[in-house]
């Protein structure tokens, strides 16, 4: 008995001085990155890894102090966090691991089953009040948004809205599960969400980014393709000099087994 | 003889033993008091010292800077004109004192459309060249650039951000802590919303609490309070994301109904679930005070032909007012703080509150949502740091003032 508790607790001592490995950041990479540590720890049994969230910026912090290997990020890295980087002295690489498309969702029964990127900004920007100067009903739009600590708020901004700021009257929920939630109960709702929460108590819309001549819907084939115009990369973040003890899982994570696992948790693989 | 002596010295060594006992036992609780009013104090410090830092810092990060073109006669920009010129909101130089012509804002991803690649460098090494070019040549320029790309003999002019005072902070209405380029730090809607909140929940919370109270102290049968007691305090024990979620799920769609609202996230909803939540601390505290009421009171009461209800309103319930009152703002104490059902159901939009049929957004809820992501250090995380001061304040203020009335009450008595 004594004599295999000391057996484990060296396999434990022995996996973590060779493998073990923390992965931070990103909430809406933590269940992507949970799945591909599972299948890659039960596919190389003395690999340890640890995945933790509380947001993009958390993990680039985290990287840039030394305490996490990996660093999940659904943006890229901004341009005072390169330079802190830098000041840091930290050469670091970037690998994009998925893509994430997110929907514009409304309530079910709303009449309107398509916007242009330029509607969009207007309703985010709060110039655009009344489903009917879309084309609605005649109903107050509500508008829902995540944080502004989330990455997808960043996105959003920057890609659909060309980096004008939100109205101060958009509703900011702690999570996309409680936008969902609020976008199907409230009529005149509209909110963002990424594909992989997309349900059938809510509708997504079909959008435009070329001025209303083609609207695509989102799904797997038209993010996959990029023809569908909100799309995302989701990226790891490593040190230079972490590379050799990273190097296994992130090849394991673009492989086609870990490519696989991508789809099966709703984010779109990378071809 | 001996036997005698020899009881003696264990007896005497016991009580050497037992005293140095009592004096170790009183060491350690010392100790532990001390060790706990050190870490009180220095969590306020940890606080104030980094929420302090906000005040005298720029608007914008210090790794940008905004620039003009030189011919330009405008010196310097508020916080709120520089968002509202990139949200093109202020499209002309004469909204804001300027010539009459339309503002060409420039980011440093414009740069390509300006100059060619070639000229840019294969290793970006002519930026800060190109920008030189770039906002000389334009007169109407307003250019957004990260500060260690700006060239040594720069021709254009480097526009001063305004810095965050006091007045600006308190006293602002837009609470836009990640805008770019200038972030917007105005928490007086974060306050309100926190106050009407809170408020709101203790009119509800209050008269239905001490009804409770007094139903249990005083008329409920010895059965039923002893079934209710332990309910009540099981209220307190269930987590509040629980509430939370309970409220978005079924009191949002409710209130969104009953008053025939386009969205049902307002500070109503986020009222009644902190009015949910400080009914046990409301009910158990006043209850106490009110058992405390001497028996020989109540009885006199009765005696002199009272009925119960008269002696309840004349008696018990002056006799225990302090109880009350502390019960009362313990309760408001809960409500400023408590986080996470009020960041679930009240919507969050960093608005002037007007009415509690609209969204808010509350200084816990604002915190515990924008921490996560704010650099650490930066401008934001200051500013998160001086809500935590504000919230601390606020609730030191509630504290000291439940002291001073039960004090004054007890003064009264004796």
């Amino acid at each position: 008995m004594k004599k295999q508790i000391s057996i484990f607790l060296s396999i434990c001592l022995l996996a973590g001085t060779v493998y073990a490995q923390k992965i931070k950041g990103s909430d809406t990479m933590l269940p992507l990155s949970q799945k591909e540590a599972e299948s890659f720890m039960k596919k190389t049994p003395t690999a340890k890894l640890t995945v933790t969230g509380g947001g993009s910026g958390v993990g680039v912090a985290a990287l840039i102090d030394g305490s996490t290997d990996i660093c999940m990020s659904s943006r890229a890295m901004k341009m005072d966090e390169k330079l802190k980087m830098q000041d840091a002295g930290r050469a670091f690489k970037e690998v994009i691991v998925a893509y994430d498309a997110l929907s514009v969702i409304v309530n079910p029964g709303n009449t309107v089953t398509q916007l242009t990127r330029e509607q969009l900004e207007g309703i985010f920007t709060g110039k655009i009040k009344n489903w009917k100067e879309v084309g609605g009903a005649d109903l107050a739009i509500v508008v829902y948004s995540r944080e502004s600590s989330s990455g997808t708020y960043e996105f959003f901004k920057d890609h659909v809205m060309l980096k004008k700021n939100y109205a101060a009257t958009v509703l900011s929920m702690a999570s996309t599960g409680a936008i969902v939630q609020s976008v199907s109960q409230t009529k005149g709702a509209i909110g963002y969400v990424g594909m992989a929460y997309e349900n059938n108590t809510v509708k997504a819309l079909k959008v435009s980014f070329d001025k209303g001549k083609t609207f695509v819907a989102p799904s797997m084939e038209t993010a996959k393709n990029k023809t569908y115009p909100i799309t995302r990369p989701l990226y790891y973040y490593y040190l230079n000099s972490s590379e050799k003890l990273v190097k296994p899982y992130i090849d394991y994570v673009l492989s086609p087994e870990g490519q696989a696992v991508v789809k099966q948790t709703g984010y779109v693989p990378l071809n | 003889m001996q036997k005698l002596f020899l009881q003696k010295s264990i007896c005497n060594r016991v009580k050497f033993f037992r005293k140095l006992l009592e004096r170790l036992i009183e060491g350690l609780l010392m100790l532990s008091g001390g060790l706990t009013s050190l870490i009180v104090v220095l969590i306020v410090v940890f606080l104030f010292r980094e929420g302090l830092g906000i005040f005298g810092s720029p608007s914008m990060e210090t790794s940008s800077v905004l620039v003009v073109n030189k011919s330009n006669p405008i010196k310097s920009l508020t916080a709120a004109q520089i968002k509202n010129i990139f949200d093109q909101n202020i499209t002309h130089w004469n909204e804001i004192g300027g010539k009459k012509d339309t503002i060409i804002l420039f980011r440093i991803d414009d740069l390509t459309n300006y100059v060619s690649e070639e000229e840019v460098g294969a290793n970006l090494e002519n930026v800060p060249a190109c920008l030189n070019k770039v906002v000389d040549s334009i007169p109407n320029i307003l250019a957004f650039l990260p500060a260690n790309k700006i060239p040594k003999n720069f021709k254009g002019v480097i526009v001063p951000s305004e810095k965050i005072s006091p007045g600006t902070f308190l006293g602002g209405k837009e609470w836009f802590p990640t805008a770019e380029p200038a972030a917007q730090m105005g928490v007086l809607p974060l306050i309100l919303g926190t106050l009407l909140v809170s408020f709101v929940a203790i009119l509800i919370a209050l008269p239905l609490g001490l009804s409770t109270a007094i139903y249990m102290g005083e008329i409920a049968p010895d059965g039923i309070r002893r079934i209710m007691k332990p309910v009540i305090e099981l209220l307190a024990g269930i987590p509040s994301v629980v509430y939370g979620f309970f409220g978005l799920v079924v009191i949002v769609p409710l209130i969104k109904n009953a008053f025939g609202l386009d969205v049902g996230e307002t500070a109503l909803s986020g009222s009644i679930i902190l009015a949910i939540m400080a009914l046990p601390t409301i009910i158990t505290i006043s209850e106490d005070a009110m058992r405390n009421t001497p028996r020989a009171m109540k009885e006199a009461s009765l005696a002199l032909g009272a009925t119960k209800w008269q002696t309840i309103y004349k008696v018990v319930i002056p006799y225990s007012a302090s109880g009350i009152t502390a019960a009362a703002i313990l309760g408001i104490g809960r409500a400023v703080g408590e986080t996470m059902a009020v960041l679930m159901v009240t919507g969050n939009a960093s608005v002037m509150p007007h009415s509690i049929l609209q969204p808010v957004r509350t200084i816990p809820a604002t915190i515990a949502a924008e921490l996560g992501e704010a650099p650490q250090g930066g401008l934001h995380y200051q500013a998160l740091f001086a809500l935590g001061c504000i919230l601390f304040l606020i609730t030191l203020i509630i504290n000291l003032s439940v002291e001073s009335i039960s004090k004054r009450k007890k003064g009264e008595r004796h």
